[in-house]
């Protein structure tokens, strides 16, 4: 346990260190938003009906562009290679490291959503389940898009390969992250699409470290 | 029989690489006991980084059988994360090499190790704002955190000092004395006088 601890502590240092990492998708994320706002002109009635859309979408996307830098600086000063060879077990290491990478990704936008629910206008009423599916869902979206990144740390320029890996498998959890939203404001009272969020983390938590894990040796191998 | 095998901390039979369709090294042969120390030379691109990497398991595209104690590995990325401070960069990696029968090494042993390699008064210094050498000198004081009996160092002495340099020949030196094995990628002496020498990438 205590290596799990040992790497919460020093990923938590590092991303103090880089703030830009962690503060960059959350810019980007509001930006887009905001932008979403200007740029459909409908109002309040057009805006609300898309907002889950919205949301969901682009928390994908921020998601994605905080992926990138997980593996990244400990591929290239050697660190990644020496947790791998000598952590035991290392997906444990792993996964500590994915869920820091969470809790200044996925968290954070489950924290300020309901910010981006008064930009796009989205009903009060829906403000729980936004909320309670974020908190549920984004933590698989970490820990799939690790396996992506995992993959592709090796590689020169792997953002676009990264994306074209992961989104496919993000595709799910959009729909009944969203679909949770929109049936809320539909007035359909039923927890059924959260619920599959929480089976698809559960799924990932169990599985993902270890495909990391394998990913990483096969990224390590030159 | 038994007593020679427990003291066989590595085991290279019959070792063949082939790297970018070229042959690196085919038909080697190590071995290395307790107390001994291998340097492995060559010229630039024969091989010398590609074998300790086949040791470590990073690399196992290769043909033959290798057989390890458990290894301490430095490449030539030393492993030390800029973003951390001195402390914390050797905290994680007691942390990460730290076994059931060998806790993790207390603060007090981490100084102690600064102290070592000359670096006694940097703990809380962001290793980015180290020079070079002093980057290396941080990864020599987390080799000699682990226990691990084979060290295989991948040019060790590089970017280092006169005085960093014969601190790595007292470390490989102090190793190899308590029992442990070294083997070492470099093109400079060793300073050990009954060290060996492996020399890849002659007469192919």
């Amino acid at each position: 346990m205590s290596l799990f601890r040992a790497q919460l502590r020093r990923e938590w240092f590092l991303l103090i260190q880089n703030n830009e990492e962690v503060l960059n998708p959350l810019f980007f994320l509001f930006l887009a938003i905001s932008l979403f706002a200007l740029a459909t002109g409908g109002g309040p009635d057009v805006l609300r009906d898309y907002a889950p859309a919205i949301i969901w979408v682009l928390v994908l996307l921020a998601n994605l562009l905080s992926l990138e830098g997980l593996f990244r600086r400990d591929f290239e000063d050697g660190t990644l290679e020496l947790l791998v060879l000598k952590a035991e077990p290392a997906f444990l290491a792993l996964l500590a490291k994915v869920l820091v990478h969470w809790a200044f990704s996925g968290l954070a936008m489950a924290l300020l959503s309901p910010l981006a629910a008064l930009i796009l206008y989205l009903p009060t009423s829906a403000l729980p389940t936004l909320m309670l599916g974020l908190l549920i869902g984004t933590p698989a979206l970490s820990l799939i898009g690790a396996v992506g990144a995992a993959l592709t740390v090796g590689l020169k320029r792997g953002g676009a390969l990264l994306a074209l890996l992961v989104l496919p498998l993000y595709v799910p959890i959009l729909i009944f992250g969203a679909g949770a939203v929109l049936e809320q404001m539909a007035g359909i009272e039923t927890l059924a699409q959260i619920y599959w969020l929480g089976v698809i983390t559960m799924a990932s938590l169990t599985l993902a470290p270890f495909a990391v894990q394998a990913a990483l040796r096969v990224s390590l191998e030159q | 029989m038994t007593a020679a095998v427990s003291e066989r901390l590595l085991h290279v039979a019959e070792l063949g690489c082939e790297r970018e369709g070229r042959l690196l090294f085919s038909g080697l042969n190590l071995e290395l006991a307790t107390g001994a120390c291998s340097a492995l030379t060559g010229p630039n691109g024969s091989g010398k980084s590609t074998l300790l990497r086949c040791i470590t398991g990073l690399y196992p595209d290769y043909e033959g059988l290798i057989e390890a104690a458990p290894t301490s590995y430095l490449g030539h990325r030393p492993a030390v994360s800029p973003g951390l401070s001195v402390m914390e960069n050797l905290r994680w990696f007691a942390a990460l090499s730290a076994r059931p029968a060998t806790p993790a090494a207390a603060d007090s042993e981490l100084i102690e190790r600064l102290e070592v390699v000359g670096l006694a008064g940097y703990e809380d210094v962001l290793c980015g704002r180290l020079s070079a050498g002093q980057h290396r000198r941080v990864a020599l004081a987390r080799l000699c955190l682990d226990e691990s009996p084979l060290w295989l160092l991948d040019e060790p002495f590089t970017a280092l000092d006169l005085n960093g340099q014969d601190l790595v020949r007292a470390l490989i030196a102090e190793h190899c004395a308590k029992g442990g094995a070294v083997l070492c990628a470099t093109h400079q002496d060793l300073g050990v006088p009954e060290a060996a020498e492996l020399r890849l990438g002659v007469r192919r």
